[in-house]
Protein backbone atom coordinates (compact mmCIF):
# COMPACT_ATOMS: atom_id res chain seq x y z
CA UNK A 1 0.00 0.00 0.00
CA UNK A 2 1.65 3.30 -1.27
CA UNK A 3 0.36 6.07 1.50
CA UNK A 4 -1.38 9.20 -0.24
CA UNK A 5 0.92 12.32 0.66
CA UNK A 6 -1.35 15.42 0.89
CA UNK A 7 -0.49 18.56 -0.33
CA UNK A 8 0.83 21.04 2.20
CA UNK A 9 2.07 24.34 2.28
CA UNK A 10 5.26 24.67 4.29
CA UNK A 11 5.09 26.10 7.77
CA UNK A 12 7.26 29.79 7.97
CA UNK A 13 10.61 27.68 9.10
CA UNK A 14 10.75 25.21 6.60
CA UNK A 15 9.71 28.13 3.71
CA UNK A 16 12.82 30.02 4.94
CA UNK A 17 15.03 27.06 4.58
CA UNK A 18 13.84 25.94 1.41
CA UNK A 19 14.29 30.21 0.06
CA UNK A 20 17.67 30.19 1.15
CA UNK A 21 18.70 26.72 0.01
CA UNK A 22 17.26 27.14 -3.31
CA UNK A 23 18.96 30.83 -3.61
CA UNK A 24 22.22 32.09 -4.23
CA UNK A 25 24.91 33.73 -2.69
CA UNK A 26 25.69 34.99 0.91
CA UNK A 27 21.56 33.77 2.24
CA UNK A 28 22.85 30.38 0.47
CA UNK A 29 25.92 30.03 1.85
CA UNK A 30 24.58 30.93 5.66
CA UNK A 31 21.72 28.50 5.44
CA UNK A 32 24.39 25.46 3.87
CA UNK A 33 26.57 26.16 6.74
CA UNK A 34 24.00 26.26 9.34
CA UNK A 35 22.25 23.05 7.89
CA UNK A 36 25.99 21.37 8.00
CA UNK A 37 26.46 22.27 11.23
CA UNK A 38 22.64 20.74 12.46
CA UNK A 39 23.43 17.58 10.46
CA UNK A 40 27.09 17.13 11.93
CA UNK A 41 25.85 17.23 15.23
CA UNK A 42 23.03 14.53 14.36
CA UNK A 43 25.68 12.18 12.31
CA UNK A 44 28.01 12.46 15.86
CA UNK A 45 25.11 11.29 18.01
CA UNK A 46 23.72 9.00 16.33
CA UNK A 47 27.28 7.30 14.94
CA UNK A 48 28.11 7.07 18.86
CA UNK A 49 25.17 5.39 19.79
CA UNK A 50 25.24 2.87 16.63
CA UNK A 51 28.97 2.78 16.09
CA UNK A 52 29.96 0.17 18.97
CA UNK A 53 27.67 -2.07 17.53
CA UNK A 54 29.48 -2.20 14.12
CA UNK A 55 33.14 -2.03 16.16
CA UNK A 56 33.81 1.44 15.14
CA UNK A 57 35.02 3.72 17.50
CA UNK A 58 37.12 7.28 18.38
CA UNK A 59 38.45 9.12 15.29
CA UNK A 60 37.55 6.56 12.76
CA UNK A 61 33.59 6.85 14.09
CA UNK A 62 34.36 10.60 13.95
CA UNK A 63 35.38 10.65 10.49
CA UNK A 64 32.41 8.51 9.14
CA UNK A 65 29.93 11.25 11.38
CA UNK A 66 31.58 13.81 8.89
CA UNK A 67 31.79 12.61 5.66
CA UNK A 68 28.21 11.08 6.34
CA UNK A 69 26.78 14.74 7.03
CA UNK A 70 28.77 15.97 3.83
CA UNK A 71 27.09 13.36 1.58
CA UNK A 72 23.40 13.99 3.70
CA UNK A 73 24.24 17.96 2.80
CA UNK A 74 25.19 17.02 -0.97
CA UNK A 75 21.71 14.93 -1.15
CA UNK A 76 19.43 17.58 0.35
CA UNK A 77 20.74 20.52 -1.78
CA UNK A 78 19.90 18.06 -4.83
CA UNK A 79 16.51 16.76 -4.07
CA UNK A 80 15.19 19.99 -2.46
CA UNK A 81 12.95 20.07 -4.91
CA UNK A 82 11.51 16.77 -4.09
CA UNK A 83 10.85 18.29 -0.51
CA UNK A 84 6.94 18.55 -0.62
CA UNK A 85 6.55 19.72 3.14
CA UNK A 86 4.49 17.04 4.59
CA UNK A 87 7.19 17.44 6.81
CA UNK A 88 9.08 20.25 8.25
CA UNK A 89 12.06 20.59 6.13
CA UNK A 90 14.56 20.20 9.28
CA UNK A 91 13.33 16.57 10.02
CA UNK A 92 12.92 15.34 6.00
CA UNK A 93 16.60 16.59 5.72
CA UNK A 94 17.63 14.74 9.09
CA UNK A 95 16.16 11.55 7.81
CA UNK A 96 19.12 12.00 4.76
CA UNK A 97 21.84 12.45 7.40
CA UNK A 98 20.42 9.49 9.57
CA UNK A 99 20.50 7.15 6.38
CA UNK A 100 24.10 7.99 5.59
CA UNK A 101 25.37 7.30 9.16
CA UNK A 102 23.25 3.92 9.03
CA UNK A 103 24.83 2.53 5.16
CA UNK A 104 28.08 3.83 5.90
CA UNK A 105 27.83 1.80 9.49
CA UNK A 106 26.84 -1.36 7.26
CA UNK A 107 30.11 -0.95 4.91
CA UNK A 108 32.40 -0.69 8.05
CA UNK A 109 31.09 -3.89 9.45
CA UNK A 110 33.30 -5.70 6.75
CA UNK A 111 36.46 -4.06 7.64
CA UNK A 112 36.98 -6.76 10.59
CA UNK A 113 34.12 -9.41 10.28
CA UNK A 114 34.26 -11.24 13.59
CA UNK A 115 32.72 -14.18 11.02
CA UNK A 116 32.30 -15.28 7.87
CA UNK A 117 28.01 -14.30 7.25
CA UNK A 118 27.87 -17.78 5.73
CA UNK A 119 29.38 -19.90 8.78
CA UNK A 120 26.90 -22.45 10.28
CA UNK A 121 27.76 -23.03 13.77
CA UNK A 122 24.51 -24.66 14.29
CA UNK A 123 25.34 -24.74 18.33
CA UNK A 124 25.13 -20.70 18.52
CA UNK A 125 21.14 -21.53 17.95
CA UNK A 126 20.72 -21.95 21.22
CA UNK A 127 22.06 -18.57 22.62
CA UNK A 128 20.86 -16.66 19.67
CA UNK A 129 17.15 -16.98 21.38
CA UNK A 130 18.18 -17.05 25.01
CA UNK A 131 17.81 -20.67 25.66
CA UNK A 132 20.01 -21.88 28.97
CA UNK A 133 22.04 -25.25 28.60
CA UNK A 134 20.88 -26.34 31.85
CA UNK A 135 17.74 -26.25 30.67
CA UNK A 136 18.43 -28.32 27.51
CA UNK A 137 15.93 -30.66 28.29
CA UNK A 138 12.78 -28.29 28.12
CA UNK A 139 14.05 -26.56 24.68
CA UNK A 140 15.79 -29.41 22.95
CA UNK A 141 12.50 -30.91 20.90
CA UNK A 142 11.76 -27.42 19.47
CA UNK A 143 14.99 -26.33 18.43
CA UNK A 144 15.27 -29.90 16.63
CA UNK A 145 11.92 -28.83 14.95
CA UNK A 146 13.14 -25.48 14.18
CA UNK A 147 16.51 -27.11 12.78
CA UNK A 148 14.02 -29.23 10.54
CA UNK A 149 11.82 -26.47 9.05
CA UNK A 150 15.08 -24.50 8.13
CA UNK A 151 15.97 -27.11 6.23
CA UNK A 152 13.09 -27.95 5.04
CA UNK A 153 10.76 -25.23 4.75
CA UNK A 154 13.26 -22.19 3.60
CA UNK A 155 14.37 -21.54 0.02
CA UNK A 156 18.35 -21.22 -0.53
CA UNK A 157 18.25 -17.42 -0.03
CA UNK A 158 15.68 -17.50 2.72
CA UNK A 159 18.23 -19.65 4.46
CA UNK A 160 21.11 -17.71 3.75
CA UNK A 161 19.91 -14.23 4.96
CA UNK A 162 18.89 -16.74 8.39
CA UNK A 163 21.82 -17.95 8.72
CA UNK A 164 23.75 -14.54 8.35
CA UNK A 165 21.09 -12.08 10.75
CA UNK A 166 20.10 -14.74 13.18
CA UNK A 167 23.09 -17.60 13.56
CA UNK A 168 26.38 -15.31 12.61
CA UNK A 169 24.82 -11.80 14.05
CA UNK A 170 25.46 -9.59 10.84
CA UNK A 171 23.53 -6.33 10.81
CA UNK A 172 20.76 -6.50 8.59
CA UNK A 173 22.84 -3.29 6.83
CA UNK A 174 25.74 -4.97 6.42
CA UNK A 175 23.85 -7.92 4.91
CA UNK A 176 22.79 -5.22 2.12
CA UNK A 177 25.90 -4.58 1.24
CA UNK A 178 27.82 -8.26 1.04
CA UNK A 179 24.52 -9.69 -1.00
CA UNK A 180 24.40 -6.01 -3.32
CA UNK A 181 20.88 -5.90 -2.34
CA UNK A 182 18.66 -3.39 -0.24
CA UNK A 183 16.99 -3.05 3.01
CA UNK A 184 13.87 -3.88 1.78
CA UNK A 185 14.52 -6.79 -0.29
CA UNK A 186 16.61 -8.38 2.63
CA UNK A 187 14.12 -7.76 5.79
CA UNK A 188 10.86 -9.60 3.25
CA UNK A 189 12.73 -12.48 2.80
CA UNK A 190 13.57 -12.86 6.46
CA UNK A 191 9.85 -11.88 7.12
CA UNK A 192 8.84 -14.66 4.81
CA UNK A 193 10.83 -17.18 6.33
CA UNK A 194 10.29 -15.94 9.62
CA UNK A 195 6.96 -16.54 8.92
CA UNK A 196 7.55 -20.00 7.29
CA UNK A 197 8.94 -21.00 10.34
CA UNK A 198 5.95 -20.41 12.58
CA UNK A 199 3.88 -22.04 10.43
CA UNK A 200 5.94 -24.92 10.53
CA UNK A 201 6.25 -24.90 14.56
CA UNK A 202 2.60 -24.33 15.07
CA UNK A 203 1.99 -27.44 12.99
CA UNK A 204 3.65 -29.78 15.25
CA UNK A 205 2.20 -27.73 17.94
CA UNK A 206 5.57 -25.82 19.54
CA UNK A 207 4.15 -21.86 19.27
CA UNK A 208 0.88 -20.19 18.63
CA UNK A 209 -1.01 -19.07 16.23
CA UNK A 210 0.17 -16.17 14.26
CA UNK A 211 -0.91 -14.04 10.91
CA UNK A 212 0.65 -14.99 7.45
CA UNK A 213 0.59 -12.26 5.41
CA UNK A 214 3.42 -10.39 3.50
CA UNK A 215 4.65 -6.92 4.20
CA UNK B 1 11.46 -13.71 29.80
CA UNK B 2 11.19 -17.70 29.47
CA UNK B 3 13.15 -19.13 27.07
CA UNK B 4 10.62 -19.65 24.35
CA UNK B 5 9.52 -15.99 24.66
CA UNK B 6 12.59 -14.78 21.89
CA UNK B 7 11.93 -17.19 19.76
CA UNK B 8 8.02 -16.61 20.09
CA UNK B 9 8.54 -12.89 19.36
CA UNK B 10 11.38 -13.22 16.69
CA UNK B 11 9.09 -15.35 14.42
CA UNK B 12 6.07 -13.25 14.90
CA UNK B 13 4.98 -11.45 12.29
CA UNK B 14 2.24 -8.78 11.97
CA UNK B 15 0.33 -8.54 8.38
CA UNK B 16 0.25 -4.96 8.36
CA UNK B 17 3.84 -4.99 8.09
CA UNK B 18 4.18 -2.17 5.23
CA UNK B 19 8.38 -3.14 4.97
CA UNK B 20 11.52 -1.04 4.82
CA UNK B 21 10.72 0.73 1.69
CA UNK B 22 7.47 2.06 2.20
CA UNK B 23 8.36 3.01 6.33
CA UNK B 24 11.71 5.10 4.96
CA UNK B 25 9.62 7.14 2.70
CA UNK B 26 7.43 7.80 5.27
CA UNK B 27 9.53 8.19 8.02
CA UNK B 28 9.92 12.02 8.70
CA UNK B 29 6.23 12.30 8.37
CA UNK B 30 5.53 10.11 11.11
CA UNK B 31 8.76 11.18 12.75
CA UNK B 32 6.50 15.09 13.04
CA UNK B 33 3.58 12.91 14.06
CA UNK B 34 5.18 11.38 17.33
CA UNK B 35 6.92 14.51 18.36
CA UNK B 36 3.96 16.82 17.70
CA UNK B 37 1.94 14.16 20.17
CA UNK B 38 -0.41 13.16 16.93
CA UNK B 39 -2.01 9.93 16.33
CA UNK B 40 0.79 8.55 14.44
CA UNK B 41 -0.14 4.63 15.13
CA UNK B 42 -3.64 5.14 14.32
CA UNK B 43 -2.53 6.77 11.25
CA UNK B 44 -0.16 4.84 9.71
CA UNK B 45 -0.62 0.91 11.50
CA UNK B 46 1.49 -0.37 9.15
CA UNK B 47 4.92 1.82 9.51
CA UNK B 48 3.66 1.53 13.59
CA UNK B 49 4.03 -2.53 12.98
CA UNK B 50 7.14 -2.14 10.63
CA UNK B 51 9.03 -0.32 13.00
CA UNK B 52 8.07 -2.71 16.29
CA UNK B 53 9.97 -5.16 14.04
CA UNK B 54 12.65 -3.92 11.85
CA UNK B 55 15.72 -3.23 14.34
CA UNK B 56 17.25 -0.99 11.69
CA UNK B 57 14.37 0.96 10.50
CA UNK B 58 13.52 1.13 14.25
CA UNK B 59 16.90 2.86 15.06
CA UNK B 60 16.69 4.98 11.96
CA UNK B 61 13.41 6.48 13.51
CA UNK B 62 14.30 6.54 17.12
CA UNK B 63 17.22 8.68 15.93
CA UNK B 64 15.56 10.49 13.87
CA UNK B 65 12.92 11.52 16.50
CA UNK B 66 15.62 12.33 18.51
CA UNK B 67 16.83 14.70 16.33
CA UNK B 68 14.09 16.43 16.01
CA UNK B 69 13.34 16.58 19.55
CA UNK B 70 16.84 17.72 20.33
CA UNK B 71 16.80 20.66 17.97
CA UNK B 72 13.29 22.22 18.54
Amino acid sequence: MVHEIPAASLDAESAEWVRALAGTGPPREVALARLHGLLVRIALRDAGRRGPQHRITGPELTDLAYQAAADALLAITAKLGQFRGESRFTTWAYKFVIFEVSAKLGRHFWRHPSVPFDAEDWDRLPDRFGFQPERESEWHDLLTALRRAIDTELTPRQREIFVAIVLNEVPLDALVVKLRSNRNAIYKTLFDARRKLRAALDANGYLGHDSTRCP
Amino acid sequence: MNDWQALDRFLQTDPRDVGCAEAMEMLHVYADLVAEGAQAEERYPGIAAHLRACGPCGEDFEALLAAVRDTR
